[in-house]
C-alpha cells in the first residue's frame, strides 16, 4: 500500500490540473481584468474624468476670496452654524473634505487667490475626479472681476474637461431686498450668457442658483447639484411619482439625513416652503432622538422581547395639525442614512395609515434594489 | 403632595414685573417667550414706553399678568415716585435683568437696590429671579467666573435690602440665572419662574405620576403651548440618572418653539395657532408622543417601545384629559374634586381588558383605526 500511494498523489494532482485548465478556459481570450490592464489596453465604455468615478459626488468649492466658500462648505457638510461663519480664516490651500453619509460626498475648495491655469498646478490632479465645479458669487459685492474669471473658467472647463457641471451660486443674497436680488440675479446669469454665446459655448453646462447660508436656500442648491450627480435619479424620481399618486401624497422628499440635501423629489412642482417644513421635521425627530434615544436598563423584565414584538426599529414620525384642512407631516426612516418625508394632502392619516405602510415598504423594498444594500 | 392651599387658588392673577436698566433685554426675551419671535428678529424692537402688560393663561387657574417695565431712567424715576404703589403693590415674581456687557455695573447695583427697596415696601412676600443676560457675548471660559462674580454683589445688595439671608421677617432667596437668547439658557430660567408661580403644582404632579404609572412612560412633561415653557415634568428614576441630558427640558422647549415657527412658515398661519394636533415619533428605541392634554398645555410623553403600550397611552391621555381640564376651572372645592378625580384615575390601569374595551370605544368615537398596527 505504501508503494501505491505517490503515483496516486500524481493522478489527483494530474486531474486537478486538468481541471483547473478546463475552468480557466473561456477566460483565455479575456484581458486580465485587474485594472491597470483594462485601463491601459482597452475600451472600458468610460470617459476618463467621468462623473462615475468611484461613486463619490465630487465636488470643487470655486469662487473669488471672501465669497463665502469656506462658510459654505462649514454650514453645509460640518454643521456649522451660520453665525459662526464671521470667524473663518482664509484658506490658502486647496483643501479636501468628506462626509461619511449616503454618498461619501467630497468637497474640495480652491481658494481664490490660487491661478490654476499656472503651470505649477497639476490641472489633472484638480479637476480628474470633479463632478461639479461650484462657482460662488458675491452678490453684495462688485462682481464683475468674478464674472471675468468665471467666464475663463467655464470656457476652460468646456474645452479641457466638458462632463463637468458648473454651478453658480449668486451667494449671500440675504442681505439684499426682494426687488434687488432678482435684478442681480437676472444681470449676473445675462452676462454669463451672453458672453458664452459670443465665445460660441451655446451649451456649456452652467446654471444659477441664488443661496444664501442663513435660510434654507444653500441646502436646496446643493440638493439640485448633488442630485444631477447621480446616474440613479430618474429612477428615485419615477418610484416617488408612483408613491405620491397612491397614498395621494403631495410632496415626497428623499433626505439624506445627516447633511439635509435631498437627493431625490417626485416631479410636481418645487417651492422652497415645502422643503424648509420637511427639512424642519429631520431636526425635530434627530434632536428629539439624540435626548431619548438611550438604551435604558430593562424594567421589571418587560422589555426585551417587547421591545421587538412589531418590528418596527425604523424611525416613523407623525405630525397632525390642529385646524382641519391643513396638510400633515410624515417621516420614515429608509434605512440609517436615507428619509423619506412627505406633506400628505389628507385630513385624517389614520383612514390611510395601512395603505401608506404597505406603500413605503414597497417602496423601500425598491430603493434597496436601486442601490443595491443588503 | 405640596399643598398651596385654597387661597392660593382663589388668587387667579399672579403680578410678575419685569424690570432691568434699558436696553438690557427685557422686551426682546419677552417677544421670545411670549410671542413667538425669532432670536435675530428681535433686532426690529424699539424701546418699550412705560409699561407694556400681557396676560398669559397657564394651567390650571394661572393667569400670568407680565408688565414689561420700560427702564429709561425717566420711567424709573416715575415707577420709584408717584407709581410706587401701582406699580410695586401685591407683585408675585420680579424678574430683574442684568446686562453682562454693562459697563456701569455699579449704577445698575443702585437702580436695582432702589427698585427692591420699593419692592419689599408693597410687596414683601415676592420673590425675585435675578437674569443675568447677554450671556452669549462673554467667551466661554469666563462665563462661570463671571457669573459668579456679578451674582455675589448683587446677592449682597439684595441682603441690605431684606430679601434673602436668616432672620424673621426676610423676604425670599433671590435665584440667579445667566441667560441669552441664543440657546436654551433662557427657557431654563423662565421654567423656573412659571414652575414657581403655578399654585397647585403638587396637585398636577400626583395626577401626572399616576398617569405615568398606568402609560408605563419612561418621563411625561408638561408644558404650555403657545410659549413651550414647561409646567413640570414626571421622569422615573432611572431616565433622571440615566439620561446624559440634564438639560432636555429646556432643549425640548426650544425645539418644539422652532418646529412651531417652520410650521407657521410653511401654512401662512400665524405663529400663535399654528399647533399641532399630535406629534409622533416612533423608533425601535423609544417612543414620543406630543398631544394636547388641556385647553392651554401639551403633554410631552416618552414610553418604551411597542406599538400596544403605544397606542394604550394614547387612549389613556385622551380620558385622562378631562381630571386635568377640571383643574382649570377654579372652585372652592377643587382639593375634593381632585382627591375624586385621583381616585378615578387610580380604577384605571393597563389590564388588556380595559385596554379592549377603551380601544373599542374609542373606535366607536372617531372610528380611528387605533388597533392597527404596521410591520
Amino acid at each position: 500500500m505504501p508503494r501505491n500511494a505517490p503515483s496516486k498523489d500524481i493522478d489527483t494532482s494530474n486531474n486537478e490540473r486538468l481541471m483547473r485548465y478546463l475552468q480557466d478556459l473561456h477566460q483565455a481570450d479575456h484581458p486580465d481584468p485587474s485594472p491597470e490592464h483594462a485601463a491601459s489596453r482597452f475600451h472600458t465604455g468610460r470617459v476618463p474624468n467621468g462623473r462615475q468615478s468611484g461613486n463619490k459626488p465630487r465636488l470643487m468649492l470655486m469662487g473669488q476670496r471672501r465669497s463665502g466658500k469656506s462658510s459654505i462648505s462649514g454650514v453645509v457638510f460640518h454643521k456649522l452654524p451660520p453665525s459662526e461663519t464671521l470667524y473663518l480664516e482664509t484658506t490658502t490651500q486647496i483643501s479636501q473634505s468628506s462626509m461619511h453619509s449616503f454618498m461619501d460626498f467630497q468637497i474640495a475648495e480652491l481658494p481664490g487667490h490660487i491661478d490654476f491655469f499656472s503651470p505649477d498646478f497639476d490641472q489633472a490632479d484638480i479637476f480628474g475626479n470633479i463632478g461639479a465645479v461650484i462657482w460662488i458669487i458675491d452678490a453684495q459685492d462688485q462682481y464683475l472681476d468674478a464674472l471675468t474669471q468665471l467666464l475663463n473658467t467655464i470656457t476652460y472647463l468646456a474645452q479641457e474637461w466638458p462632463n463637468i457641471n458648473v454651478e453658480v451660486f449668486v451667494h449671500k443674497v440675504d442681505g439684499l431686498s426682494e426687488d434687488f436680488k432678482n435684478d442681480t440675479f437676472r444681470d449676473i446669469r445675462q452676462r454669463i450668457q451672453d458672453e458664452l454665446s459670443d465665445l460660441g459655448y451655446d451649451n456649456a453646462p452652467v446654471s444659477f442658483h441664488q443661496t444664501s447660508i442663513y435660510d434654507h436656500s444653500i441646502f436646496e442648491a446643493i440638493s439640485k447639484v448633488i442630485q444631477k450627480l447621480l446616474p440613479q435619479l430618474p429612477t428615485l424620481e419615477s418610484l416617488l411619482n408612483s408613491l405620491c399618486s397612491s397614498c395621494r401624497i403631495q410632496k415626497a422628499y428623499l433626505f439624506d439625513i445627516l447633511s439635509k440635501i435631498y437627493i431625490a423629489s417626485d416631479t410636481s412642482p418645487q417651492d422652497t416652503t415645502s422643503y424648509e417644513v420637511c427639512s424642519d421635521l429631520i431636526d425635530v425627530v434627530v434632536d428629539v432622538g439624540e435626548i431619548y434615544g438611550w438604551a435604558r436598563p430593562p424594567v421589571d423584565g418587560k422589555t426585551g422581547d417587547q421591545r421587538t414584538e412589531f418590528n418596527n426599529h425604523a424611525c416613523e414620525s407623525m405630525v397632525t395639525m390642529e385646524k382641519k384642512g391643513h396638510k400633515y407631516l410624515y417621516l420614515r426612516e429608509m434605512n440609517s442614512y436615507l428619509a423619506l418625508v412627505c406633506i400628505m394632502s389628507d385630513d385624517n392619516p389614520m383612514e390611510r395609515k395601512v395603505l401608506i405602510d404597505y406603500n413605503v415598504g414597497v417602496f423601500q423594498e425598491a430603493l434597496s434594489k436601486v442601490f443595491q444594500w443588503k | 403632595m405640596m399643598s398651596t392651599g385654597s387661597s392660593s387658588k382663589r388668587q387667579k392673577q399672579r403680578k410678575v414685573l419685569l424690570m432691568g436698566k434699558s436696553g438690557a433685554g427685557k422686551s426682546s426675551m419677552r417677544s421670545i417667550v411670549f410671542s413667538n419671535y425669532v432670536a435675530k428678529d428681535v433686532r426690529r424692537l424699539g424701546a418699550t414706553i412705560d409699561v407694556e402688560h400681557s396676560n398669559i393663561r397657564f394651567m390650571g387657574n394661572l393667569m400670568l399678568n407680565l408688565w414689561d417695565c420700560g427702564g429709561q431712567d425717566g420711567f424709573t424715576e416715575s415707577y420709584l415716585t408717584h407709581q410706587r404703589s401701582h406699580v410695586f403693590a401685591s407683585v408675585a415674581v420680579l424678574i430683574f435683568v442684568f446686562d453682562v456687557e454693562s459697563r456701569e455695573f455699579n449704577a445698575d447695583l443702585i437702580n436695582y437696590a432702589s427698585i427692591i427697596r420699593a419692592l419689599y415696601e408693597h410687596s414683601p412676600g415676592a420673590k425675585i429671579f435675578v437674569l443675568i443676560h447677554k450671556m452669549d457675548l462673554i467667551a466661554s471660559q469666563h462665563r462661570t467666573s463671571m457669573f459668579n462674580e456679578r451674582s455675589e454683589h448683587i446677592r449682597q445688595v439684595s441682603h441690605d435690602e431684606g430679601f434673602g439671608g436668616k432672620g424673621e421677617g426676610r423676604g425670599k432667596e433671590v435665584e440667579f440665572w445667566g441667560t441669552s437668547i441664543w440657546d436654551q439658557s433662557l427657557y431654563k430660567a423662565w421654567t423656573r419662574v412659571i414652575y414657581f408661580l403655578v399654585p397647585n403644582a403638587g396637585v398636577i404632579e400626583g395626577l401626572l405620576r399616576q398617569l405615568a404609572d398606568v402609560v408605563e412612560a419612561h418621563e411625561l412633561i408638561l408644558y404650555e403651548r403657545t410659549t413651550c415653557l414647561m409646567v413640570t415634568h414626571i421622569s422615573r428614576p432611572y431616565e433622571t440618572e440615566g439620561n446624559k441630558h440634564p438639560d432636555r427640558f429646556e432643549k425640548l422647549s426650544a425645539i418644539l418653539k422652532a418646529h412651531k415657527q417652520s410650521v407657521a412658515k410653511h401654512t401662512g398661519m400665524p405663529a400663535g395657532s399654528a399647533n399641532f394636533a399630535e406629534l409622533q415619533i416612533k423608533t425601535g428605541e423609544f417612543m414620543f408622543l406630543i398631544t394636547r392634554l388641556t385647553e392651554n398645555t401639551n403633554l410631552a410623553v416618552v414610553l418604551p417601545s411597542g406599538e400596544a403600550r403605544y397606542n394604550a397611552a394614547r387612549i389613556n391621555i385622551a380620558l385622562a384629559r378631562e381630571q386635568f381640564g377640571e383643574l382649570d376651572i377654579p372652585t372652592g372645592k377643587s382639593v375634593q374634586r381632585d382627591r375624586a378625580a385621583e381616585a378615578a384615575m387610580t380604577s384605571r390601569s393597563y389590564d388588556p381588558k380595559m385596554y379592549e374595551e377603551m380601544m373599542r370605544r374609542h373606535q366607536d368615537e372617531d372610528g380611528e383605526r387605533v388597533g392597527s398596527s404596521y410591520g
